[in-house]
């Protein structure tokens, strides 16, 4: 009992994600049952393609190496209150800087190049939600609609430079900036076919862990998301705060953006509007905002992700069926939140003396 | 005026009793086996000291929390009140500790809303001329146009009082609404409240720390101690000195000296030095109009006024959460504008109004609450890296000096009664040395050992040297610790006198504005 009500909140805060996502995974059983396909074939189908093999385990890294990025670019402003949901555009930007970048920084050492890809694009990205903070605190916009605006606007633009003035006349059905080079694109993690993107979509979201939980910054962070009249009161400049998070926010975007380019693509185009700023706030919202979390959640949702294909392949799903379970995901996990602090252990509650006297009567 | 008949609904009071009701959280008993009971058309008081369980049991009564037992009877029938909806459909109202406006909304459209059900299109005519007629059988004015955001405290305590008057309760339970009003407000407020109760149209249960409300209004009182009952008596048998005694539980020592004589506030230059300044409120309106004070070290200037005349503005200009449109704000002749620097620097601490609000993150921890002032300074932190060790000796200590009831400074800081909420801020903000205070309605909530006790710390850091700005809406406090006395009447200054002569009746006179009408004259 007293060991309960220690580790209530921790209980709490891994039961109810993990409970959302058991009712997530039923509810998306009944959907594949009702499009006529077994469940139980569809769940095992899912995790041979996220998990199973090695194979799989390269792929759903692949994919969880953006995730985690795009999913700080959630939980890092909601430390200050914030909810937004642009990391899609600020990836996209981060994506076109670092090409940018590449160009800029052609015939330097294939380090520098890297390095200059991977800064300009977090800078970028930063900037970008930096931006929709500003907002916020400067003319009153709400950061969540500001944010979404400023990503399709972003996307549009990758889009225009892509097929417009920094298009490689080489890339003909695929429109792209030109290739960055295969002596700077960023390599593999020894021993695997992952690359290095994992690791600094990692150290990133475990120095904000870090920086969080045992700083200063992370304590001012708190209190202003926290409340901002108090924040205020102890002399912390609110705005500051506010655009700062939203800056580190994007700053991660960014950066999911540029190794998208250094480490898959090779150049900026299209392709790397795949989702990941989206599914991100799917992956945050699991994570309960928690950097520390984020990571395992984007596995997890990058395990979904790449079993699509495997789906596709023997069952003749489509691709989309994932992105129903992810769907189905996000709205449980939302609609969960509500729990929060109500989570108790039921407990019987004894017949009052009148009433007892009462239904003996009756 | 029309007759309050009118107001009141055709059921009129009910009869209220509670059996053996408990209430556990976790593991703090806050209710232990209470029972009250409450005649039809009673004026009941409920006493105790902070954290004694008051506000829990009536929380449980209108059905915000669940009680683990008890037994609820409204007109000696056993009722089920799970949820404050079901003890609105009783005719049970409340009016909290704290507000429940909604701030953007209008005064008017707070009312209506509250009234429920309400259509799908709102004849705003026809809910203005019910609302014009209610207003006019009331004793006092309320702007009904005013977003309820921009009133000051007092005004908006007295809205939630309208507002349940309104919604014709017949059984209305207040939870200290007299913390923020002047005794003349009050005496209006629970005037009227107690009229309803003695035409038997309203049952009242209050929980006041005022025992001047008590003895003035109430005819029975119940007293809680440790969230077990601690006695009970009628009016006018029962005196002060034996509630005070049922409420800590031993005889009270006699207040030893209210006030020692103060000392003559050396001359020097003043350490905060305000010359005409301006500020905006909420919505862009002039609140401030060129204000001009200043404070020595060692001085408590003490600044009266109606609420609502912008002293709400003027803390929080000083205490950085309002900007300021013009002017300037000198502290050790140094700008000010409340940067944690120039905190630091100047050693200006504040005791903001509604704590919970102004000074706390409700959300946090007591622990992570009380190191708002110096996580970032040693020995909470070094090199920005946060000592737990450090903050959590911290905290445990002004739990024990300020004796703070808590489950424990891992609490979050929401679940302390709101006594308990303003002593732990009290202690954050006064266990440093202190050169500059901001202080706003200090006692709000406090009961009556712990209002003298905050009394004396606001006067020890005046002798020990600090400037102190005290914004009280309580002529008494304001006449028993300031110095120096000054009224603020519609965003300015408009009258100031050394404490020792000061007069109430001219007090009140430039508070009501008086200073109009002298102007006018001249
Ligand atoms: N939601 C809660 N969770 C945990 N503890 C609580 C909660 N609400 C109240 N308590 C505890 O119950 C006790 C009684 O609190 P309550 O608010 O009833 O006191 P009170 O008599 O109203 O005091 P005050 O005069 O200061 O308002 C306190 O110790 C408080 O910390
Ligand atoms: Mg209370």
């Amino acid at each position: 009992m007293e060991l309960t009500r220690r580790f209530l909140p921790l209980v709490e805060a891994v039961g109810i994600p993990v409970m959302a996502l058991l009712v997530a995974m039923l509810l998306f059983a009944g959907f594949v049952a009702a499009v006529g396909q077994s469940p139980l074939e569809v769940f095992v189908l899912l995790y041979k393609g996220a998990f199973g093999s090695s194979f799989s385990w390269q792929n759903t890294l692949l994919r969880a190496a953006p995730l985690i990025l795009t999913g700080l670019a959630v939980a890092i402003p909601a430390q200050a209150g914030m909810v937004i949901i642009g990391g899609e555009g600020a990836l996209a930007l981060g994506a076109l800087t670092s090409a940018v970048a590449a160009s800029a920084l052609q015939g330097a050492s294939p380090h520098w190049v890297q390095a200059g890809m991977l800064l300009s694009g977090a800078l970028c990205g930063g900037v970008w939600i930096g931006l929709s903070g500003w907002l916020r605190q400067y003319r009153g916009v709400n950061e969540t609609i500001g944010s979404l605006l400023l990503s399709y606007i972003a996307i549009a633009l990758l889009n225009f430079f892509v097929e417009g003035p920094l298009k490689d006349p080489a890339s003909l059905n695929k429109p792209s900036t030109a290739p960055i080079g295969d002596a700077n694109m960023i390599g593999n993690l020894p021993g695997m076919d992952v690359h290095y993107g994992l690791l600094f979509g990692a150290i990133f979201a475990l120095v904000t862990w870090v920086i969080l939980k045992f700083t200063t910054v992370g304590f001012a962070l708190k209190t202003v998301g926290g409340n901002p009249r108090a924040a205020q009161m102890a002399g912390l400049r609110v705005n500051y705060w506010i655009v700062g998070a939203a800056f580190a926010g994007g700053s991660a975007a960014g950066l999911a953006g540029a190794i998208e380019v250094a480490a898959v693509q090779g150049a900026a185009n299209a392709s790397v509007v795949a989702g990941y700023g989206y599914a991100g706030i799917l992956v945050a919202f699991i994570a309960r905002q928690n950097p520390f979390a984020v990571i395992p959640v984007a596995v997890l949702i990058g395990g979904i992700n790449a079993a699509g294909g495997m789906l596709q392949r023997r069952l003749d799903m489509p691709d989309a069926t994932v992105l129903v379970l992810q769907g189905i995901i996000f709205v449980v996990i939302i609609a969960s939140e509500t729990l929060n602090g109500r989570l108790r252990l039921i407990k019987f509650k004894p017949l009052s003396p009148v009433s007892a006297a009462i239904s003996a009567k009756t | 005026m029309k007759p309050v008949e009118m107001v009141a609904p055709a059921t009129g009071a009910l009869e209220l009793e509670i059996m053996g009701m408990s209430k556990r959280f976790g593991d703090v008993v806050a209710l232990d086996d209470v029972s009250l009971h409450i005649p039809a058309g009673g004026f009941h008081a409920l006493l105790g000291e902070n954290g004694a369980g008051k506000s829990t049991l009536v929380k449980c009564l209108v059905g915000f929390y669940t009680a683990d037992q008890g037994t609820v009877l409204v007109d000696n029938r056993e009722v089920q009140i799970a949820n404050p909806k079901d003890a609105s459909q009783l005719g049970i109202g409340m009016v909290y500790q704290h507000f429940t406006l909604v701030p953007s909304m209008t005064v008017a459209e707070n009312l209506v809303v509250a009234r429920g059900a309400l259509p799908a299109f709102i004849n705003w005519h026809e809910e203005r001329a019910r609302l014009s007629d209610f207003m006019a059988t009331l004793p006092f004015k309320i702007p009904l146009d005013k977003p309820a955001g921009s009133l000051a405290a007092g005004e908006k305590q007295k809205v939630e009082i309208i507002k349940q008057l309104y919604l014709q309760r017949r059984l209305l339970i207040l939870d200290e609404p007299t913390s923020v009003l002047t005794p003349d407000e009050a005496d209006e407020a629970l005037g009227l409240v107690g009229d309803l109760a003695r035409q038997k149209l309203l049952t009242v249960l209050i929980i006041t720390h005022k025992f001047r409300e008590v003895t003035a209004y109430a005819d029975a009182v119940t007293v809680l101690r440790r969230g077990r009952f601690a006695g009970s008596g009628a009016l006018p048998e029962l005196t002060i000195e034996h509630m005070a005694e049922m409420m800590v539980g031993s005889p009270v020592a006699q207040d030893v000296a209210p006030r020692t004589q103060h000392t003559p506030v050396a001359d020097v230059p003043p350490r905060l030095l305000i010359d005409q300044l301006c500020a905006q409120g909420d919505h862009g309106l002039p609140v401030l109009r060129g204000v001009n004070l200043s404070v020595r070290p060692g001085e408590i200037l003490g600044i009266a006024g109606v609420s609502g005349n912008g002293q709400k503005a003027l803390v929080e200009v000083l205490t950085g959460q309002r900007g300021k449109t013009g002017g300037t704000v000198l502290v050790n002749g140094l700008p000010y504008s409340g940067r944690r620097k120039e905190q630091t620097l100047n050693k200006v601490y504040s005791l903001p109004e509604e704590p919970l609000r102004n000074a706390c993150v409700a959300s946090l921890s007591v622990a992570h609450n009380m190191s708002l002032r110096n996580y970032d300074k040693p020995p909470l932190a070094r090199w920005g890296w946060i000592s737990q060790r450090a903050m959590r000796k911290q905290a445990n200590g002004y739990v024990e000096t300020f004796r703070v009831k808590t489950p424990g400074i891992d609490a979050r800081i929401q679940t302390l009664s709101g006594g308990n909420v303003q002593r732990a801020v009290l202690a954050r903000e006064l266990s440093h040395p202190v050169e500059l205070l901001i202080v706003a309605n200090p006692v709000f909530g406090l009961d009556f050992n712990a209002v003298a006790e905050t009394h004396a710390r606001l006067l020890a850091a005046r002798n020990a040297g600090a400037a102190v700005l005290l914004v009280s809406e309580d002529l008494d406090e304001l006449l028993e610790l300031a110095d120096r006395i000054a009224v603020m009447s519609d965003g300015r200054i408009v009258f100031e006198t050394p404490a020792e002569k000061a007069d109430v009746r001219e007090l009140g006179h430039y508070m009501a504005g008086g200073h109009e009408e002298t102007e006018v004259m001249q």
